[in-house]
């Protein structure tokens, strides 16, 4: 299950049979900091600290292990690695001894003492083994079956009666735990204490009695409790969404990309029949070791449910009335003579999940078939300030900062940015870097949150509003010379910018200046996994493919050659972004209100109704309440006269469509996500047989209805016009810097919002998942105490949280953080902010203690 | 050779576990002796006294004394292991009883040695009369100026806390006594780091057994040739020996080291039937048995070890021929069942491999092809487990096949029960003297 990474080292290969050389002739070069030792005679130079059994694995001899992984701390309990040393009385384990210089390491292969040592492990680690590997979902794929098959005695002398548990005992929800078949690893555990920083799992009791257990009140509700699932070397440990569903051998297994946010992991994907079975991290060292986080594991029941199969138009002749299916070239048909009318005055929403491929599909299909640059992929709160990064630091500039640069970071600030919510593996990365003692995490906030306290995260706190405010308080010598604050001048320090940074004004601004007066490195995080891809490709108004000016002849000249159009076809004003679009539908709407109101002249002339500035919208994936104000956002689609959705499901969206294309989800096509670094991350297509039609594949059949063929359809294709545009080489513009305006001062009875996703929530991709929606954090709201004793309210009691437009009630939790402020998940049972408040962060709320209705009179 | 009462030369004084008491016998002024020495030069006295480890290893104190890091900038420890759990081992428990302050003044001494401010007595559980005599004495000592801050105006402190485990065997082991003081599960750590080097807290700790301590102050006050009058150059000095089983006076004797088991036999008042014993261990029931032949060995750690048995804890345990050895061995072994922490398979599948099989034979079930099994299990362990336990647990059955063969080839047919009376070995038995 787990491939180690082996260390650099070399290895000689033993010498011929024969006398042997002399001693002197042979003697192999020793780099500085290395120790040459012998395993089974064969020669072997390693870094000095690596461990026997890593040597060994240089070596390709093989030495059977349950409690070694690569990843966590050696701990030598199983005994099943133990080798002799010679000069050493007893046997030792492999796994947890490092290399002496000169060393001479003797295994089963070659060793008595240690081949009787491993096969006594062996044959005690199988007597209370209840050896139901038929049943067990490990069968197959178990190191204790291989290990017991390959190095144990093959035959058990135990016949005493077997250890048995009542089973499974729920860890969580998601993790079950058959006791009788665990075999004290401590695997599980170490993952969850060393690498997820969540110790919610404990070996218990002692002996023969000892298993793996939670406290009572605190189930195993980790993000990263897959892993131990995946790492546990016997069946002890299964996923309720796995356990009984299918035999490793009758898996066919992918590698794949996870979908889920923009860390990038590489998974694998086993299938059986055309049907997704499971998700399991894979091994990549540059990006996520090999781990992932439970949503990217578990969340993918959706790529089943609820699947639209037919292409969609309304039904009557006038375009209105209820969707009916009809034939592909019917709807690109219609979805074309609507497009072509409209032409420039079309919008192009794609959300944040498309592959690069398929965002480069619809950059070119607003640039070639509607002539328009009306296009934005960010599909959440946003600012022209955010656009400005992304077109001048981040598009076309290639791998950025890393995770490699994460590990060695002195210092890394964090700028509206939950690593463990938003890019858990950021997380992870950070933990390991802050466990090695090197790296400080340094987190704007308004409160130390679970993943910032696993980091150790030195907390600057904010109130939404206050961050620039901060950041430039960190760019000026304080009045104490600066010595208490944070260093970012030291080299190799990184700030990274969630997207929730766009939410604030000025703070991008003051960001990129920090970073400019220190020398940090500044690196752009986004949650969702195709915005860097979607960046890049060109989605965003004023950008062409890898970071290209619209604004610039020379960039326009070298993508018009690559699309084979004509320079002048292509546009040359910025066209319209979210913002623009929603502010253009309320323009149009205003205007036929004023011409519907205006009193007749009376000379017969009609005032002419001025042509509407929106008069078509694409829409890619987009789901409304992810919008700012999800309402406002589909009042805007409803008074637009034609909507074109290309969906995979029905959602509120596909329902205010007048043409639905129904395309494939990431298992039924290949593509390319780029992770937050800007690192390709390709992936295959899972279901072969899949006759799904991808974005582009759709897309191109609209262009061609309406007469502006795109060219390039397949993946491979898009990839290679991709590659051959190149990154951007030309002059950039500068950034204008925004001003942060003062802070929001909230009133009596107020406090400023304040709120982020949790990593599982409500999102629409964790539908159907039950198991995994058990391990979500529950959703709270958060104030200091100065805030919850000013407003009367008490830690634990429910308060209500009212915006403008609605309220959401919740349990308090009085935390340490800043006052007047108050935080809620941002999309979680309860809490939808956009949805239920149609507020966001920075917005003044008001708060009242609420009423419990199973408390009639509402005593307090 | 005779008694040689030191530790034990008060304890039938009625205050003798008082300040007081300890006062009257020159108790406490080996503190300001020790400040006027310097802490390297009480180091090199212990060391030049030979004085060996009581709890069992025998690792000679001084050296490891002198593995703590000096000038480090870290806090350093001294941690007394008063968990006394080893089978047969009662002689700890009645020194803390009787003789605390010599425990706590060991522990000023120690702790000055080492530069440690910190000391810990982690006492097992069990026993609350021990651990309320020795928070009394502690408490004693504060008052009386010699524990706390700058003590005796030397400007050394100590805070001295007396710790209760919760009642494990693996909690004697040095590093799971470390993790069940820092507050976690009892069980023993990865070595190298030795506690010497990163210990409690992970700073350099050292870990004594009560008895090594509590000779630390006689040392100080007779100085290091005094302590080799006793003994063998290897095994020098005295050592509680606590006498249990089948003899007429069960107890805590006092002897120097090299005594052979014959005369502390005598000491006890011989078996309590007359004759010999049918098998005994010299150090509780962690070391090899042995029988009436090797009642003449001197009671050392070299002699012992040439006669493929241990030291130990020098708490001999004596049975006579009214006891089954195969019911012994099957008793031993599920304490060790019992007490395995899990840690690691030898010892955690091991233990309660053995133990069942051994209660095969206890019913008179066993074959002849399980007593090869069995040895072979117990070489499966010997030196594979994690610590000292699984070691421990491999020990009593191989010495009992090899002495006792024949017994337990006829524990392949007829009961232990049957062959032996249950009620002939107890004190319940007609002639039984106690």
């Amino acid at each position: 299950m787990t491939s180690p990474t082996p260390a650099p080292g070399t290895v000689t290969t033993p010498p011929p049979p024969g006398p042997p050389p002399e001693a002197t002739e042979r003697a192999p070069a020793v780099p500085a900091d290395h120790v040459a030792a012998s395993i089974d005679g064969v020669d072997v130079v390693v870094p000095k600290g690596t461990l026997i059994i890593r040597a060994a694995e240089q070596l390709g001899i093989e030495i059977p292990r349950f409690c070694d992984h690569p990843l966590l701390d050696p701990v030598a309990a199983c005994r099943a690695c133990l080798v002799e040393i010679e000069g050493q009385p007893k046997p030792q384990p492999a796994c947890a001894v490092p290399v002496g210089d000169g060393m001479k390491v003797r295994t089963a292969q070659t060793s008595p003492m240690a081949r009787t040592a491993q096969r006594g492990v062996l044959e005690f680690l199988l007597i209370n083994h209840p050896l139901d590997c038929p049943v067990c979902d490990k069968g197959g794929e178990c190191p204790l079956q291989n290990q017991a098959m390959s190095h144990g005695p093959g035959e058990s002398r135990f016949i005493l009666p077997k250890r048995t548990f009542p089973k499974p005992v729920a860890l969580s929800t998601q993790v079950l735990l058959d006791r009788e078949r665990c075999v004290s690893c401590a695997r599980c555990t170490r993952f969850a204490d060393e690498i997820a920083g969540d110790p919610f799992i404990s070996l218990q009791q002692r002996g023969g009695r000892q298993i793996v257990g939670i406290s009572d009140d605190t189930p195993f509700n980790s993000y990263f409790s897959g892993n131990t699932v995946q790492i546990c070397p016997v069946g002890a440990l299964t996923s309720a969404a796995y356990r009984f569903r299918s035999r490793p051998f009758d898996l066919v297994s992918v590698p794949t990309t996870c979908e889920h946010c923009a860390s990038g992991c590489a998974l694998r994907t086993d299938v059986r029949r055309s049907t997704v079975m499971r998700r399991l991290a894979w091994d990549d060292p540059d990006v996520n070791a090999e781990w992932n986080c439970d949503k990217g594991r578990f969340a993918f029941p959706y790529l089943q449910r609820d699947r639209l199969d037919a292409p969609l138009v309304r039904g009557a002749a006038d375009g209105a009335g209820a969707h009916v299916a009809v034939s592909w070239p019917e709807a690109t048909r219609t979805a074309a003579a609507a497009l072509a009318e409209a032409g420039p005055r079309t919008v192009v929403l794609t959300g944040g999940r498309l592959t690069l491929e398929d965002a480069y599909a619809y950059a070119k299909f607003a640039r070639v078939a509607l002539g328009t640059d009306s296009i934005d992929f960010r599909h959440r709160a946003t600012s022209a300030e955010e656009a400005d990064l992304l077109r001048t630091v981040v598009a076309g500039c290639g791998l950025g900062v890393t995770y490699a640069d994460l590990d060695v970071a002195p210092t890394v600030l964090l700028v509206g940015f939950e690593p463990e919510e938003e890019s858990p593996i950021v997380f992870l990365r950070l933990r390991a870097a802050v466990r090695r003692g090197g790296t400080q995490v340094v987190t704007v906030a308004p409160f130390a949150s679970p993943g910032a306290a696993k980091l150790h995260a030195r907390v600057l706190g904010a109130a939404p509003g206050q961050e620039p405010g901060v950041l430039a308080a960190l760019a000026q010598p304080g009045p104490d010379g600066g010595a208490d604050r944070p260093d970012l001048s030291a080299a190799g320090s990184v700030i990274l910018l969630g997207e929730r940074a766009a939410q604030v004004p000025g703070l991008i601004s003051q960001a990129v200046a920090l970073a400019g007066s220190t020398g940090a490195r500044l690196a752009w995080v986004p949650r969702r996994a195709g915005e860097r891809g979607a960046l890049e490709a060109g989605a965003l108004p004023g950008l062409l493919p890898w970071g290209r000016p619209l604004g610039d002849p020379d960039a326009r000249a070298q993508v018009a050659t690559a699309w084979g159009v004509d320079p002048a076809a292509l546009p040359t004003e910025p066209g319209l972004d979210l913002a623009g679009f929603l502010a253009a539908v309320a323009q149009d709407e205003a205007d036929a209100a004023a011409h519907a109101a205006a009193p007749d002249a009376g000379d017969g002339a009609e005032a002419q109704l001025p042509a509407r500035r929106v008069a078509a919208v694409v829409l890619a994936g987009v789901e409304a309440a992810d919008a700012p104000d999800p309402e406002a956002f589909l009042a805007a689609l409803g008074a637009v006269p034609f909507v074109l959705s290309l969906e995979t499901r029905t959602t509120e969206v596909t329902a205010l469509a007048d043409v639905v294309l129904p395309v494939g989800v990431v298992t039924e096509k290949s593509g390319t996500f780029l992770d937050w670094e800007g690192r390709a991350r390709p992936f295959g297509q899972v279901l072969r047989e899949s006759t799904a039609i991808t974005d582009a594949r759709a897309l191109a059949l609209v262009a061609r209805a309406m007469g502006r063929p795109l060219g390039s359809i397949e993946v491979a294709d898009l990839r290679a016009e991709l590659a051959g545009l190149g990154r951007w080489q030309g002059p950039r513009p500068a950034a204008a810097p925004v001003a942060a305006p003062v802070p929001p001062a909230p009133g009596p009875g107020q406090a400023v919002l304040a709120t982020w996703r949790h990593l599982l929530d409500q999102g629409r991709l964790q539908a159907g998942e039950e198991a995994l929606a058990g391990t979500a954090r529950p959703a709270v709201a958060r104030t200091s105490p100065a805030t919850a004793a000013a407003l009367g309210l008490v830690d634990g009691g429910p308060v209500t949280v009212a915006g403008a437009h609605g309220a959401v009630t919740l349990p308090l939790v009085v935390t340490a953080m800043v006052d007047d402020v108050v935080w809620v998940p941002g999309n979680s049972a309860g809490s939808r902010v956009g949805v239920d408040l149609r507020a966001g962060a920075g917005d003044v709320v008001r708060l009242t203690p609420a009423v419990r209705s199973d408390e009639p009179g509402g005593a307090p | 050779m005779t008694l040689t009462p030191v530790l034990t030369a008060h304890w039938d004084e009625a205050d003798s576990h008082t300040i007081g008491g300890y006062r009257r016998h020159g108790g406490y002024e080996q503190v300001a002796r020790g400040f006027e020495l310097g802490p390297d030069a009480l180091i090199q006295m212990v060391k030049d006294s030979g004085l060996r480890g009581r709890g069992g290893a025998g690792f000679p104190t001084g050296m490891k004394w002198g593995f703590v890091p000096q000038g480090d900038g870290k806090p350093h420890y001294l941690v007394v292991n008063a968990d006394e759990s080893e089978p047969g081992a009662c002689k700890d428990i009645p020194l803390m009883l009787a003789n605390p302050h010599a425990l706590v003044e060991g522990c000023i001494l120690t702790s000055y040695a080492i530069r440690a401010n910190w000391a810990f007595i982690y006492v097992r559980g069990e026993v609350p009369h021990v651990h309320r005599r020795l928070r009394a004495a502690v408490r004693e000592a504060y008052a009386a100026g010699y524990l706390g801050r700058n003590i005796m105006g030397s400007g050394f402190d100590l805070e001295l806390v007396v710790h209760a485990g919760a009642g494990a065997y693996i909690c004697g082991e040095e590093t799971a006594l470390l993790d069940s003081l820092e507050g976690r599960r009892g069980q023993p750590r990865l070595k190298p780091p030795f506690p010497a080097v990163a210990g409690l807290y992970a700073s350099p700790t050292v870990v004594n057994n009560v008895e090594t301590i509590a000779n630390v102050p006689y040392i100080v006050r007779n100085g290091a040739e005094w302590l080799t009058q006793w003994g063998t150059e290897k095994s020098p000095g005295f050592k509680l020996m606590s006498v249990s089983g089948h003899v007429r006076r069960p107890g805590v004797y006092e002897v120097a080291l090299g005594t052979t088991m014959r005369q502390l036999l005598e000491y006890a008042g011989g078996m309590r039937h007359g004759g010999e014993p049918k098998f005994w261990l010299p150090g509780g029931s962690s070391v090899p048995m042995l029988t009436a032949e090797h009642l003449d060995l001197p009671l050392t750690y070299e002699d012992m070890a040439a006669a493929g048995t241990m030291l130990g804890t020098a708490t001999p345990m004596v049975f006579d021929d009214t006891v089954s050895v195969v019911k012994a061995i099957t008793r031993w072994l599920d304490f060790y069942k019992h007490e395995s922490c899990g840690k690691c398979t030898p010892c955690r599948e091991g233990t309660g491999w053995i133990a069942g099989t051994l209660h095969r034979f206890e019913a008179g079930q066993g074959t002849e092809a399980e007593l090869g099994m069995l040895e072979e299990l117990c070489a499966q362990i010997m030196g594979r487990s994690f610590c000292a336990l699984g070691d421990a647990a491999a020990t009593p059955f191989p010495a009992a096949l090899t002495h006792f063969r024949s017994e337990w080839l006829a524990a392949t047919h007829t009961p232990a029960d049957q062959a032996f009376d249950p009620v002939a070995a107890t004190v319940l038995a007609a002639g039984a003297t106690r």
